[in-house]
């Protein structure tokens, strides 16, 4: 396998030696290296370990939540009363602009596949480091540099990129958008599409090449599956979105004329290649949240996960329909096959379906311990069905041709991705122990909870109300109706709730720094990553216990495998 | 080896069965191009991967009554630190910035890119740093 990886200083050993006692195998050679690298800034900069690189995605997309969210803010204050001031209509078309972008394009895609999958996958299966490690570093220096290409869009003469996330043909051709902003938008997606198809081939050649002996693909945790899957995915949509992001250059600065409305172009060509990218990256960004819940519930439950294969081939199937829906956000554009992609977008329904099914499967009858990353995770699972059962009117065509483009869409995603927002939060509380080796705060963790989760459906539902009632998406200003008013109002009062629980996570950082040691495996927790030690040692693990099934940790903490079983009583006993 | 070439194996045959039906029914070039696009990624890595998951003995991490003991010996070599991820991202950066504040930034984005790739490559050869 040696001539798969990256040929350079320091041999890994693998997953331990001949050792009389299989449930403790010998140490690690790999990891009796004592890395006598860098240290501070230097280390920073040269790292290639990927609890290094994990980190610092971490804490940039973290900050990329903050500055997104403050844009929200901003917006949401606009909207509190009618014809309101607060910024003018250029402004805030570059805050609805900036806030689409940071949230989806340097927030919740870099931190679902770049920074605690870039943690935990290795580990969970057992591996050294990813497969290609200074691709790995790359795929950070790259996003990180895209994410100050976007934002240096504000420092222009021309403001910030202002033609709203999707970035649509004919508005951002040169007439209509001739600033630097559009040019630094594009850019920056460049830089940080680059970033993740690298991560696609690190996390994908990492999961097929370096899991330890007896981790067959159907042991792997949940988590690691859906990191399969979005790396696949990742595969299949980004080199879409950057060659569709060159010809918008290209159309902008060389007269190639692929979007424009003469000379043979086909502006809505864009829409196509967008959401050929654009609806695949919707499970891009949800499948390692799903993944994360699907970890958390099992382990706070005390069950085994309900339906392991069953929610292996959902995900694959949500994965291969995942193509075949991009279409349905251009159902108004006319020219598009309207039974083809509704009946492709109900049918991801269905795989979705039996994952919530799972979810609760998993719940049902088992030992709930109401951890803030447990009740983040049921919050994500009740969000995350609002926004589901809402994108199921919309693959309609006939209602989607009444809400398109009015407020309902808007509270439609904001339910999908603030529940993202929900199962990210948990995945954090849940793995902060193990990437710090300390918990952090739980009291303040579940005031958190309780602020995000009702300040979310705040923001959402008076929203799917104002989109029924005729409310646009994307304006500044709105009609004086007394309704409208008080729904927006409401709306807002979630927004800030939203906002105030981010800081409340900050504030929770700050207090509960190096307070709580949190041991190996605070939660006895199933996989690997609970074996080994919080941190990891440099290649991750001293030892491995023998894998025999899909919880390895669990088999070596409970010989006697105590665990609650599907459809049983506590003492085992059928009923 | 055999279960991950049988997955891209089934979703390119997923896809290129989309591709077929989208075709003929809808007749619109470019989501049918795209879809053959993701068949064809399906196929060439799962193809591979077919091919030699016939021609070679199961490995460890594909037996479920694999023993630690049989992944023993190293298993590959990775790099313990490296600066030229960095200049070669900084390179990208100041490149993708000469498109907006002038070409002549693409000079020193340029000359990273070339150093960090050098740099990368006599890495590789030499062994790194530990």
């Amino acid at each position: 396998m040696t001539d798969l990886l990256e040929p350079s200083s320091l041999s890994a050993d693998s997953h331990g030696h001949s050792d009389a006692d299989h449930n403790s195998a010998s140490p690690h050679d790999g990891a009796h290296h004592e890395h006598h690298g860098a240290t501070g800034i230097l280390n920073w900069l040269t790292s290639t370990d990927h609890k290094v690189i994990g980190m610092s995605y971490t804490i940039t997309s973290v900050a990329m939540l903050v500055i997104g969210g403050a844009f929200a803010m901003v917006i949401r204050a606009q909207l509190v009363a009618p014809n309101n001031h607060l910024v003018n209509f250029s402004q805030y078309n570059e805050l609805f602009t900036m806030h689409g972008s940071v949230m989806i394009y340097l927030f919740a895609g870099p931190f679902a596949f770049g920074a605690l999958a870039n943690f935990i996958v290795p580990i969970q299966i057992g591996a050294p480091d990813m497969a290609f490690p200074r691709l790995n570093a790359l795929s950070y220096w790259l996003y990180l540099t895209g994410s100050i290409t976007m934002l240096l869009g504000f420092f222009t003469a021309g403001g910030a990129a202002n033609f709203g996330w999707v970035a649509y043909a004919p508005l951002s051709d040169i007439i209509n958008s001739p600033g630097a902003g559009a040019d630094l938008w594009i850019g920056a997606l460049l830089l940080t599409g680059f970033s993740a198809i690298f991560t696609g081939v690190n996390l994908t050649a990492t999961i097929f090449y370096l899991r330890a002996p007896g981790m067959t693909l159907f042991r792997m945790p949940i988590f690691t599956w859906n990191l399969l899957v979005t790396g696949i995915l990742i595969l299949l949509a980004f080199p879409v979105l950057t060659a569709g992001l060159i010809m918008l250059f290209c159309d902008r600065h060389f007269q190639t004329h692929i979007y424009t409305q003469h000379l043979g172009g086909v502006p809505v060509l864009w829409q196509h290649i967008f959401w050929f990218w654009g609806h695949p990256e919707v499970y891009i960004l949800a499948l390692p949240f799903f993944g994360m819940v699907t970890e958390i519930i099992p382990v706070f439950s005390k069950k085994p996960v309900f339906g392991y294969k069953g929610m292996v081939f959902a995900t694959l199937t949500i994965a291969a329909l995942s193509l075949g829906v991009w279409a349905h956000h251009m159902f108004t554009t006319g020219v598009v096959l309207l039974p083809f992609f509704s009946i492709m977008s109900l049918l991801i329904a269905v795989p979705t379906g039996i994952k919530i099914f799972n979810w609760i499967g998993t719940m049902w009858r088992g030992q709930i311990w109401f951890s803030t990353a447990m009740l983040m995770s049921i919050g994500f699972v009740v969000t995350f069905l609002i926004g589901g059962l809402t994108g199921i009117y919309l693959a309609s065509p006939p209602l989607d041709f009444f809400a398109h483009d009015t407020y309902f869409v808007v509270a439609h995603f904001h339910s999908v991705v603030m529940a993202l927002v929900l199962g990210g939060m948990a995945g954090l509380y849940y793995w902060a122990p193990k990437m710090t080796g300390y918990l952090l705060n739980e009291r303040i963790g579940k005031f958190q909870f309780w602020l995000l989760f009702i300040g979310t459906q705040l923001l959402t539902f008076p929203q799917y109300v104002l989109g029924l009632q005729g409310m646009p998406r994307r304006i500044a200003q709105y009609i004086l109706d007394p309704g409208w008013q008080t729904l927006n109002i409401w709306s807002s009062v979630g927004g800030f709730m939203i906002g105030f629980s981010t800081l409340l996570f900050v504030v929770n950082l700050w207090v509960s720094w190096k307070k709580y040691p949190a041991g190996d495996n605070p939660w006895d927790a199933h996989t690997l990553e609970w074996y080994t030690t919080s941190p990891p040692p440099h290649h991750n693990f001293y030892r491995l216990p023998q894998i025999r099934s899909e919880r390895p940790t669990w088999d070596a903490n409970h010989p006697d495998s105590k665990a609650l079983v599907h459809g049983h009583n506590e003492d085992g006993a059928g009923h | 080896m055999r279960v991950e070439a049988r997955i891209l194996l089934l979703l390119g045959a997923f896809f290129g069965a989309m591709c077929v039906v989208y075709w003929f029914w809808g007749h619109e070039d470019a989501g049918s191009i795209m879809m053959l696009g993701g068949t064809l990624l399906g196929f060439l890595p799962g193809t591979y991967y077919y091919y030699w998951s016939r021609r070679m003995t199961p490995r460890p991490e594909d037996r479920s009554d694999a023993t630690l003991e049989e992944g023993a010996g190293v298993i590959a070599t990775f790099p313990g630190s490296s600066i030229f991820p960095f200049l070669l991202g900084m390179g990208a950066f100041l490149s993708v910035l000469s498109m907006v504040f002038g070409v002549w930034l693409a000079i020193p984005g340029v000359g990273l890119i070339l150093w960090a790739l050098l740099g990368a490559t006599a890495e590789s050869r030499r062994g790194g740093v530990h």
